[in-house]
Protein backbone atom coordinates (compact mmCIF):
# COMPACT_ATOMS: atom_id res chain seq x y z
CA UNK A 1 0.00 0.00 0.00
CA UNK A 2 1.31 3.28 -0.89
CA UNK A 3 1.86 5.86 2.01
CA UNK A 4 -1.16 8.15 -0.09
CA UNK A 5 -3.51 5.47 0.27
CA UNK A 6 -2.73 4.48 3.79
CA UNK A 7 -3.19 8.25 4.41
CA UNK A 8 -6.58 8.48 2.31
CA UNK A 9 -7.70 4.86 4.28
CA UNK A 10 -6.85 6.72 7.89
CA UNK A 11 -8.43 10.51 6.81
CA UNK A 12 -11.90 8.40 6.14
CA UNK A 13 -11.78 6.64 9.87
CA UNK A 14 -14.50 8.50 11.66
CA UNK A 15 -12.31 9.96 14.11
CA UNK A 16 -10.49 11.66 11.92
CA UNK A 17 -13.43 13.05 10.37
CA UNK A 18 -15.17 13.71 13.63
CA UNK A 19 -11.71 15.43 14.27
CA UNK A 20 -11.60 17.44 11.03
CA UNK A 21 -15.34 18.55 11.46
CA UNK A 22 -14.82 20.32 15.13
CA UNK A 23 -14.20 23.58 14.95
CA UNK A 24 -13.28 24.07 18.87
CA UNK A 25 -11.28 20.81 19.74
CA UNK A 26 -9.07 21.37 16.48
CA UNK A 27 -8.41 24.45 17.51
CA UNK A 28 -7.85 23.89 21.09
CA UNK A 29 -5.47 21.70 19.60
CA UNK A 30 -3.79 23.97 17.11
CA UNK A 31 -3.59 26.60 20.08
CA UNK A 32 -1.92 24.04 22.31
CA UNK A 33 0.44 22.59 19.46
CA UNK A 34 1.42 26.42 18.81
CA UNK A 35 2.12 27.75 22.53
CA UNK A 36 4.17 24.96 23.49
CA UNK A 37 6.31 26.30 21.06
CA UNK A 38 7.35 28.46 23.89
CA UNK A 39 8.38 25.46 26.13
CA UNK A 40 9.71 23.34 23.58
CA UNK A 41 11.96 25.77 21.47
CA UNK A 42 11.90 28.40 24.27
CA UNK A 43 14.10 25.82 26.29
CA UNK A 44 16.29 24.32 23.68
CA UNK A 45 16.80 28.04 22.31
CA UNK A 46 18.53 28.70 25.95
CA UNK A 47 21.00 25.31 25.94
CA UNK A 48 21.40 26.56 22.58
CA UNK A 49 22.61 29.90 23.68
CA UNK A 50 24.36 28.47 26.22
CA UNK A 51 26.54 26.13 23.84
CA UNK A 52 27.36 29.40 21.97
CA UNK A 53 28.59 31.03 24.94
CA UNK A 54 25.87 33.30 24.84
CA UNK A 55 23.89 33.17 28.10
CA UNK A 56 24.47 31.61 31.63
CA UNK A 57 27.48 31.66 30.88
CA UNK A 58 29.12 31.16 34.85
CA UNK A 59 26.48 28.01 34.75
CA UNK A 60 28.17 24.91 33.62
CA UNK A 61 26.92 23.62 30.22
CA UNK A 62 25.93 20.12 31.92
CA UNK A 63 23.90 21.82 34.16
CA UNK A 64 21.86 24.06 31.35
CA UNK A 65 21.72 20.85 29.63
CA UNK A 66 20.27 18.24 32.68
CA UNK A 67 18.36 20.96 34.23
CA UNK A 68 16.19 22.01 31.08
CA UNK A 69 16.72 19.39 28.64
CA UNK A 70 13.56 17.41 30.25
CA UNK A 71 11.66 20.72 30.09
CA UNK A 72 12.63 20.18 25.84
CA UNK A 73 11.37 16.66 26.36
CA UNK A 74 8.08 17.39 27.91
CA UNK A 75 7.70 19.87 25.31
CA UNK A 76 8.33 17.74 22.59
CA UNK A 77 6.27 14.64 23.30
CA UNK A 78 3.41 17.27 23.90
CA UNK A 79 4.37 18.82 20.49
CA UNK A 80 4.67 15.08 18.89
CA UNK A 81 1.24 14.31 20.50
CA UNK A 82 -0.62 17.02 19.31
CA UNK A 83 1.61 17.81 15.98
CA UNK A 84 0.15 14.08 15.27
CA UNK A 85 -3.22 14.74 16.35
CA UNK A 86 -3.45 17.52 13.62
CA UNK A 87 -1.57 15.64 10.81
CA UNK A 88 -4.81 13.05 11.85
CA UNK A 89 -7.40 15.48 11.18
CA UNK A 90 -5.98 15.99 7.47
CA UNK A 91 -3.63 13.02 6.37
CA UNK A 92 -3.82 13.48 2.68
CA UNK A 93 -3.85 17.41 2.95
CA UNK A 94 -0.52 17.24 5.20
CA UNK A 95 0.84 14.83 3.17
CA UNK A 96 0.42 16.65 0.16
CA UNK A 97 1.70 20.10 1.89
CA UNK A 98 4.83 21.28 0.04
CA UNK A 99 5.72 23.02 3.63
CA UNK A 100 4.60 19.83 5.60
CA UNK A 101 7.32 17.53 3.97
CA UNK A 102 10.01 20.54 4.51
CA UNK A 103 9.58 20.76 8.09
CA UNK A 104 9.72 16.98 8.89
CA UNK A 105 12.85 16.74 6.57
CA UNK A 106 14.09 19.73 9.34
CA UNK A 107 13.13 17.81 12.20
CA UNK A 108 14.80 14.85 11.11
CA UNK A 109 17.97 16.57 10.52
CA UNK A 110 17.24 18.41 13.77
CA UNK A 111 17.06 14.76 15.17
CA UNK A 112 20.91 13.78 13.55
CA UNK A 113 21.58 17.01 15.59
CA UNK A 114 20.98 15.96 18.70
CA UNK A 115 21.70 12.54 18.47
CA UNK A 116 25.75 13.73 17.24
CA UNK A 117 25.48 15.87 20.20
CA UNK A 118 24.90 13.53 22.75
CA UNK A 119 26.69 10.98 21.70
CA UNK A 120 29.87 12.52 20.15
CA UNK A 121 30.43 15.86 21.14
CA UNK A 122 28.33 16.26 24.93
CA UNK A 123 30.61 12.89 25.46
CA UNK A 124 33.27 15.33 26.16
CA UNK A 125 31.90 18.24 28.50
CA UNK A 126 34.21 17.24 31.12
CA UNK A 127 37.01 19.26 28.79
CA UNK A 128 34.75 22.40 28.32
CA UNK A 129 32.24 22.22 30.84
CA UNK A 130 33.24 25.15 32.81
CA UNK A 131 34.09 27.32 29.22
CA UNK A 132 32.19 30.73 29.18
CA UNK A 133 32.17 30.08 25.29
CA UNK A 134 32.52 26.10 24.35
CA UNK A 135 34.72 24.93 21.85
CA UNK A 136 34.51 25.40 17.99
CA UNK A 137 32.50 22.24 17.34
CA UNK A 138 29.97 22.59 20.41
CA UNK A 139 29.22 26.36 19.11
CA UNK A 140 28.67 25.10 15.61
CA UNK A 141 25.75 22.45 17.37
CA UNK A 142 24.45 24.85 18.75
CA UNK A 143 24.06 27.13 15.97
CA UNK A 144 22.92 24.43 13.26
CA UNK A 145 20.30 23.36 16.02
CA UNK A 146 19.04 27.25 16.31
CA UNK A 147 18.87 27.84 12.23
CA UNK A 148 17.05 23.99 12.25
CA UNK A 149 14.77 25.11 14.54
CA UNK A 150 13.85 28.47 13.16
CA UNK A 151 13.08 26.54 9.59
CA UNK A 152 10.70 23.93 11.60
CA UNK A 153 8.55 27.32 12.59
CA UNK A 154 8.70 28.61 9.66
CA UNK A 155 7.83 25.40 7.50
CA UNK A 156 5.17 25.10 10.34
CA UNK A 157 3.72 28.73 9.95
CA UNK A 158 3.62 28.58 6.14
CA UNK A 159 1.88 25.21 5.82
CA UNK A 160 -1.11 27.28 6.51
CA UNK A 161 -0.86 29.07 3.30
CA UNK A 162 -0.14 26.42 1.05
CA UNK A 163 -3.26 26.54 -0.93
CA UNK A 164 -3.80 30.60 -1.02
CA UNK A 165 -0.09 30.26 -2.76
CA UNK A 166 -0.15 27.42 -5.19
CA UNK A 167 -4.05 26.12 -4.70
CA UNK B 1 -9.36 61.31 16.24
CA UNK B 2 -11.08 58.37 18.22
CA UNK B 3 -8.77 55.34 17.99
CA UNK B 4 -11.48 53.31 15.78
CA UNK B 5 -10.61 56.07 13.37
CA UNK B 6 -7.28 56.02 13.62
CA UNK B 7 -7.52 52.17 13.26
CA UNK B 8 -9.39 53.02 10.07
CA UNK B 9 -6.44 55.49 9.35
CA UNK B 10 -3.63 52.74 9.87
CA UNK B 11 -5.44 50.20 7.80
CA UNK B 12 -6.12 51.98 4.69
CA UNK B 13 -2.98 54.30 4.81
CA UNK B 14 -0.69 53.52 1.26
CA UNK B 15 1.83 51.58 2.52
CA UNK B 16 -0.61 49.18 4.92
CA UNK B 17 -1.93 48.57 1.61
CA UNK B 18 0.77 47.68 -0.06
CA UNK B 19 2.17 45.49 2.62
CA UNK B 20 -1.64 43.68 2.95
CA UNK B 21 -1.65 42.81 -1.10
CA UNK B 22 1.77 41.43 -0.68
CA UNK B 23 1.01 37.44 -0.25
CA UNK B 24 4.46 37.10 1.74
CA UNK B 25 4.67 40.12 4.10
CA UNK B 26 2.08 38.67 6.66
CA UNK B 27 3.10 35.18 6.41
CA UNK B 28 6.96 36.13 7.28
CA UNK B 29 6.15 38.85 9.87
CA UNK B 30 4.04 35.97 11.72
CA UNK B 31 6.60 33.83 11.83
CA UNK B 32 9.28 36.08 13.25
CA UNK B 33 6.85 36.68 15.81
CA UNK B 34 6.52 33.21 16.55
CA UNK B 35 10.40 33.14 16.79
CA UNK B 36 9.69 35.88 19.42
CA UNK B 37 7.39 33.65 21.14
CA UNK B 38 10.00 30.85 21.78
CA UNK B 39 12.70 33.37 22.58
CA UNK B 40 10.28 34.71 25.09
CA UNK B 41 9.21 31.53 26.40
CA UNK B 42 12.71 30.61 26.64
CA UNK B 43 13.66 33.10 28.77
CA UNK B 44 10.68 33.46 31.13
CA UNK B 45 10.65 29.38 31.69
CA UNK B 46 14.50 29.80 33.28
CA UNK B 47 13.88 32.16 35.51
CA UNK B 48 10.46 31.02 36.96
CA UNK B 49 11.33 27.35 37.04
CA UNK B 50 13.68 28.19 38.45
CA UNK B 51 11.74 30.08 41.19
CA UNK B 52 9.32 27.21 41.50
CA UNK B 53 12.58 25.03 42.59
CA UNK B 54 12.05 22.84 39.17
CA UNK B 55 14.89 23.76 36.95
CA UNK B 56 18.71 24.72 37.91
CA UNK B 57 18.00 24.24 41.45
CA UNK B 58 21.69 24.59 42.74
CA UNK B 59 22.12 27.70 40.66
CA UNK B 60 21.28 31.37 42.69
CA UNK B 61 17.85 32.74 41.05
CA UNK B 62 20.12 36.37 41.08
CA UNK B 63 22.79 35.21 37.71
CA UNK B 64 19.94 33.64 35.94
CA UNK B 65 17.60 36.41 35.97
CA UNK B 66 20.49 38.61 35.21
CA UNK B 67 21.13 36.82 32.14
CA UNK B 68 17.66 35.90 30.90
CA UNK B 69 16.42 39.72 31.34
CA UNK B 70 18.79 40.76 28.45
CA UNK B 71 17.12 37.88 26.35
CA UNK B 72 13.66 38.51 26.93
CA UNK B 73 14.14 42.22 26.32
CA UNK B 74 15.33 40.83 22.92
CA UNK B 75 11.95 38.87 22.65
CA UNK B 76 10.02 41.52 23.91
CA UNK B 77 11.61 43.51 20.94
CA UNK B 78 10.94 41.33 18.35
CA UNK B 79 7.08 40.75 19.38
CA UNK B 80 6.74 44.36 19.99
CA UNK B 81 8.04 45.07 16.27
CA UNK B 82 6.51 42.19 14.13
CA UNK B 83 2.97 42.96 16.71
CA UNK B 84 2.34 46.17 15.89
CA UNK B 85 3.32 45.34 12.17
CA UNK B 86 0.68 42.24 12.24
CA UNK B 87 -1.43 44.86 14.25
CA UNK B 88 -1.56 47.47 11.41
CA UNK B 89 -2.64 45.32 8.71
CA UNK B 90 -5.82 44.48 10.07
CA UNK B 91 -6.07 47.27 12.90
CA UNK B 92 -9.98 47.44 12.37
CA UNK B 93 -10.80 43.48 12.86
CA UNK B 94 -8.24 43.55 16.30
CA UNK B 95 -10.00 46.79 17.37
CA UNK B 96 -13.08 45.01 17.70
CA UNK B 97 -11.85 41.46 19.34
CA UNK B 98 -12.80 41.57 23.23
CA UNK B 99 -9.66 39.24 22.95
CA UNK B 100 -7.45 41.55 21.33
CA UNK B 101 -7.51 44.06 24.48
CA UNK B 102 -7.29 41.35 27.53
CA UNK B 103 -4.21 40.59 25.80
CA UNK B 104 -2.49 44.38 25.85
CA UNK B 105 -4.04 44.41 29.27
CA UNK B 106 -2.12 41.47 30.15
CA UNK B 107 1.02 42.12 28.29
CA UNK B 108 0.77 45.52 29.77
CA UNK B 109 0.46 43.88 33.63
CA UNK B 110 3.13 41.27 32.64
CA UNK B 111 5.76 44.03 31.88
CA UNK B 112 4.90 46.21 34.99
CA UNK B 113 4.86 43.11 37.20
CA UNK B 114 8.36 41.76 35.74
CA UNK B 115 10.05 45.02 35.92
CA UNK B 116 8.98 45.74 39.36
CA UNK B 117 7.78 42.78 41.77
CA UNK B 118 9.35 39.94 39.69
CA UNK B 119 12.57 41.46 39.18
CA UNK B 120 12.57 42.25 43.08
CA UNK B 121 12.31 38.80 43.69
CA UNK B 122 14.42 37.32 40.73
CA UNK B 123 17.69 39.64 42.00
CA UNK B 124 17.36 39.30 45.83
CA UNK B 125 19.57 36.33 47.31
CA UNK B 126 18.29 33.32 47.83
CA UNK B 127 17.89 33.77 51.47
CA UNK B 128 16.10 37.18 51.20
CA UNK B 129 13.07 35.59 49.74
CA UNK B 130 10.57 33.11 51.55
CA UNK B 131 9.74 30.02 49.27
CA UNK B 132 5.95 30.59 48.96
CA UNK B 133 6.96 34.11 48.14
CA UNK B 134 9.26 33.03 45.16
CA UNK B 135 6.66 30.54 43.98
CA UNK B 136 3.47 32.78 43.99
CA UNK B 137 5.81 35.63 41.84
CA UNK B 138 6.29 32.90 39.31
CA UNK B 139 3.27 31.20 39.25
CA UNK B 140 1.54 34.69 38.98
CA UNK B 141 3.95 35.36 35.58
CA UNK B 142 3.72 32.56 33.65
CA UNK B 143 -0.18 32.83 34.48
CA UNK B 144 0.14 36.33 32.92
CA UNK B 145 2.24 35.19 30.27
CA UNK B 146 0.20 32.66 28.59
CA UNK B 147 -2.69 35.06 29.00
CA UNK B 148 -1.19 36.83 26.45
CA UNK B 149 -0.04 34.48 24.26
CA UNK B 150 -3.45 32.11 24.44
CA UNK B 151 -5.15 35.72 23.67
CA UNK B 152 -2.38 36.57 20.59
CA UNK B 153 -3.52 32.41 18.88
CA UNK B 154 -7.12 33.21 20.00
CA UNK B 155 -7.19 36.62 17.70
CA UNK B 156 -5.59 34.82 15.37
CA UNK B 157 -8.61 32.37 14.75
CA UNK B 158 -10.80 32.71 11.69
Amino acid sequence: MSLLRLFEWLGDTSWSVALHESRYVFLLVLMIHVLTLSVFVGTALMIDLRLLGKTMTHVPVSQVVTRLMPWTEAGFLVMVVTGALLFYAAPVARYENIFFRFKMTALAMAAVNVWLFRFNVYRRVGEWDLDAVPPRRVRMVGALSLVLLALIITAGRMMAYQDYWFG
Amino acid sequence: MSLLEFCRWLQYSAPLHTMRESPIFFPIVATIHLMGLALIGGAVLVVDLRLLGLALQNQPVAGLAHDAERWLFRGLVVMVTTGILLFMCFATKYYYLTFFWVKMAALIAVIVFTRSVHRRVALAKDEDVSPIRRKTVALVSMFLWTTVAVGGRYIGFP
